[in-house]
């Protein structure tokens, strides 16, 4: 409270807001553009500035419901991506017990209770589709809260923008801090700062690798220096990328790099949530001081800054929607504190649609968010997004673990021996997708009588029309079958059946062709 | 030159330039961006001189690292076959009627044999050895120089029939076309016919047969592999089984060559190549086995094959 106080006295020091120049479309609420000091940039060529110095945007600390939001995202975000892959879990002897797991060298996606196999990769393709489509009912229904509060860029950038006012204090420090000569105090400042930057980058980098191998073995390896190179590889980029995109970059990436906010200008509609500037109640402007002197002249907005102080890509709502704005709705905080420092109803800024802006400006009373929820499109989404979801339930729950596929050779498509029998040759695939070995038995079937089939495991001598083969756990096993008729038999086509031999005894069938010579 | 203005509506300004009245906003680009481009230039000055970069008249500049894709493959090849070294020890240290003892070791012969075939077999036995008339299958039962390991080992080594070589294997049947008349011809190639159930018996045939053929085909045309006679009770003719193609072969014999491979291919190699013809569904087991039974045993099991599966 007395931090707002001392807020009201003192002005923030001068420190333009920054306009994004592609702005994403005129200022919808149709605030009045303010006094924009043209960009303070560097000269460029021909005394005109067509480059501009990177600024550092120092955001003031801020304390509300949204913030307190955000700290209960990144706290939830960070500890998954951290905690995930030190997660165990019991799948007995033959497949890895880490609950998630990315088994390139394997070819095996395991979490928790489900292995992807690389032939499924369609969960995968059906995963990114609703993560896809995810993203446009997040949009849709509130807007950019994906870039506001779940983005790595922006986690992260928080946590760095935490960690400059750990070491160098709240924004007015941060500026004088900037602007101070380079003295020793302020290199060992900054060179702290920067090396617990470089900490959490490291911590980020190394994070991400146990994803790809069992976490405890390598994060031994990485410390003994045994892990491979393409380990410590992908931890420096990742360290690196880390260390500039967080400490440096921040809201450079989502105006410049990003493509998502230009996506996102296509996908929100006058019904979408968005964080808006009610001008027609905040404008014309003016501080305390001057509406005491003149009633009925100013609005709501005392033109204290707050908003802007508080920005973390330093931009100032006033203006409207604009590609910098990420919806984190931290000047929604900041705001409704100074409204209720100066006595005037919370909401100057808020939550809203550009639809329910205008009936407000017309004379309505404000609507609560959720109503923005549901509608038609929203719920369209959400239904598209919630049937693949169930599709991939349900393909997950009733998928078979045994699986047998046939190719039958082709050169030469049929041997003749030499008692007249014809015999064929065929390539099984005896897939078995549980955790153990198993015992199978491949059985002809369709075939006339006296057909019989060995393997090279299975001599001649041993051929029978029915066969049990050893599958190793969590692998397919190829087999070369011979399949021989005896002379005068014909056949055209049949079926491999395959049979589990276990308590389960999933089952599965291939059909194939037999090749006869044509006269005999 | 320049009208530079701020524009209202953005309250930017105005590179200054107009062309029929469009004008251009300067909106800065950050400097950064300046930056990272002059990166991209000073890596590719870099690349330049470390990677083969520059074209000149007859080749790239060189680059100071001496990378160079064919090196890469050159240290991919060597490094391949020292990997194979160890194996191919070993198969040349194993006797080969012991290679199936050792599961992992066969697989690899039969690897390795197969790839040695693509290059110097199939052009006569085919691609997926089969062979084609007057060229012999490898895949099937039926074994003219007999179907061991040992004996397929022998044969790729020393050929069939091939000049300068003095192991070669080597038979010829004679040709009977001054020897008989052609109603002998007829009762004979009948005769022949008549062995693996084709045609009806006939006495002047068998007395023919076994006056002039028996001595290498044996008594009921089972054929000797020590000879090299094949075997004429079954399903399997090297030079056609109709009755004409039986004439033609009694009265003026073909005789097929096979190249000795000895000291084209080294040792290893024709190892890995009788591993991989032997594996192709016809291999005989060394013992003595009687190769021409163990077919009709397994067809008299048929009754208990289920196939209802």
């Amino acid at each position: 409270m007395a931090d707002n106080k001392q807020l009201e006295r003192t002005p923030p020091p001068a420190d333009p807001p920054r306009d994004w120049g592609a702005a994403l479309q005129p200022s919808s609420t149709g605030a009045a553009l303010p006094h924009k000091a043209s960009a303070g940039a560097g000269e460029g060529f021909m005394g005109s500035s067509l480059y501009e110095k990177g600024k550092t945007v120092h955001n003031k600390r801020i304390d509300g419901p949204f913030r307190r939001f955000k700290w209960l995202v990144m706290v939830v975000t960070l500890a998954i991506y951290y905690v995930t892959p030190w997660l165990r879990w019991d799948r007995g002897p033959y497949a890895p017990d880490q609950a998630v797991l990315v088994d390139l060298a394997h070819r095996r996606f395991y979490m928790f209770d489900i292995e992807i196999w690389p032939h499924e990769f369609y969960f995968v393709a059906g995963l990114l589709i609703m993560a896809g489509i995810g993203l446009f009912l997040v949009t849709s229904a509130v807007g950019r809260a994906w870039c506001g509060y779940a983005c790595p860029q922006t986690v992260w950038t928080d946590l760095f923008q935490h960690i400059d006012r750990f070491f160098d204090g709240d924004r007015n420090a941060r500026i004088r801090l900037d602007k101070a000569p380079w003295t020793a105090s302020k290199i060992a400042r900054r060179a702290a700062k920067w090396s617990v930057y470089l900490l959490v980058s490291l911590l980020t980098g190394g994070a991400w690798i146990l994803y790809f191998a069992d976490a405890p073995t390598l994060a031994h390896d990485v410390f003994t220096l045994d892990a491979a190179p393409v380990a410590y590889a992908t931890v420096a980029v990742l360290t690196g990328t880390t260390f500039w995109l967080g400490g440096f970059m921040r809201e450079q990436v989502c105006v410049y790099m990003c493509p998502w906010p230009r996506i996102q200008t296509a996908m929100l509609d006058e019904k979408s949530l968005i964080v808006t500037y009610k001008d027609w109640r905040g404008e014309p402007r003016g501080s305390v001081k001057k509406a005491a002197k003149a009633p009925d002249q100013f609005g709501d907005c005392i033109d204290c800054n707050m908003c802007v102080a508080v920005c973390p890509t330093g931009i100032d709502i006033r203006e409207g929607q604009q590609i910098g704005c990420i919806t984190c709705a931290l000047c929604i905080d900041a705001c409704d504190r100074v409204m209720k420092e100066v006595g005037r109803p919370r909401g100057l800024i808020d939550y809203a649609t550009l639809e329910q802006c205008e009936a407000e400006a017309a004379g309505a009373p404000p609507q609560p968010a959720w109503k923005a929820l549901l509608r038609l499109r929203t719920l369209l989404y959400f239904g598209v997004w919630a049937s693949i979801g169930a599709a991939l339930l349900f393909a997950l729950g009733t998928r078979s673990h045994t699986e047998i596929t046939v190719s039958p050779d082709r050169n030469p498509p049929f041997m003749l021996l030499k008692d007249g029998s014809v015999r064929n040759a065929y390539t099984l695939r005896l897939r078995n997708m549980e955790a153990r070995p198993r015992k199978m038995e491949v059985a002809l079937a369709g075939l006339p009588k006296g057909a019989v089939m060995w393997t090279e495991a299975v001599s001649f001598e041993d051929a029978a029309p029915r066969l049990v083969v050893d599958v190793p756990a969590n692998e397919t096993k190829v087999v070369r079958a011979y399949v021989m008729l005896p002379r005068g038999e014909e056949a055209e086509s049949f079926t491999f059946r395959l049979a589990a031999l276990d308590a389960e005894g999933e089952r599965d069938a291939a059909e194939t062709t037999f090749a006869m010579p044509e006269d005999d | 030159m320049s009208n530079k203005r701020i524009d209202q509506p953005t309250g930017t300004e105005t590179v200054g330039h107009e062309w029929d009245g469009i004008e251009e906003l300067n909106t800065p680009l950050p400097r950064w961006w300046l930056y990272t481009f002059y990166a991209t230039i000073a890596w590719a000055l870099v690349y330049v001189v470390l990677y083969p970069a520059w074209p000149m008249i007859d080749r790239a500049s060189a680059g100071t690292l001496g990378w160079s894709s064919r090196g890469d493959l050159a240290r991919e090849m060597s490094a391949a076959d020292a990997a194979r070294q160890g194996v191919f020890e070993k198969i040349a240290a194993t006797d080969i009627e012991k290679l199936p003892a050792s599961p992992e070791l066969m697989n690899q012969a039969i690897a390795g044999g197969a790839a040695a075939f693509k290059v110097n077999c199939v052009q006569c036995h085919g691609a997926g050895a089969a062979g084609s008339p007057g060229y012999p299958n490898l895949n099937d039962d039926d074994w003219i120089w007999g179907g061991t390991l040992s004996e397929i080992q022998y044969t790729i080594t020393h050929g069939v029939r091939w000049d300068g070589e003095d192991a070669t294997r080597v038979n010829f049947m004679p040709a009977f076309a001054t020897m008989f008349e052609p109603a002998q011809v007829d009762a004979l190639a009948a005769h022949v016919m008549s062995l693996s159930g084709k045609a009806k018996d006939n006495a002047a045939g068998a007395q023919l047969f076994a006056e002039n053929c028996a001595a290498c085909h044996g008594p009921t045309g089972a054929g000797t592999p020590a000879l090299g006679a094949p075997a004429l009770n079954d399903a399997i003719w090297l030079f056609g089984g109709t009755e004409a193609d039986v004439k033609k072969q009694i009265l003026k014999p073909r005789h097929g060559v096979m190249p000795a491979w000895q000291g084209r291919l080294d040792p290893v190699t024709i190892k890995m190549l009788a591993a991989y013809v032997h594996s192709r569904g016809g291999g005989q087991d060394p013992a003595p086995v009687q190769t021409a039974t163990a077919p009709e045993g397994k067809v008299a099991q048929a009754p208990e094959a289920d196939s209802d599966g």
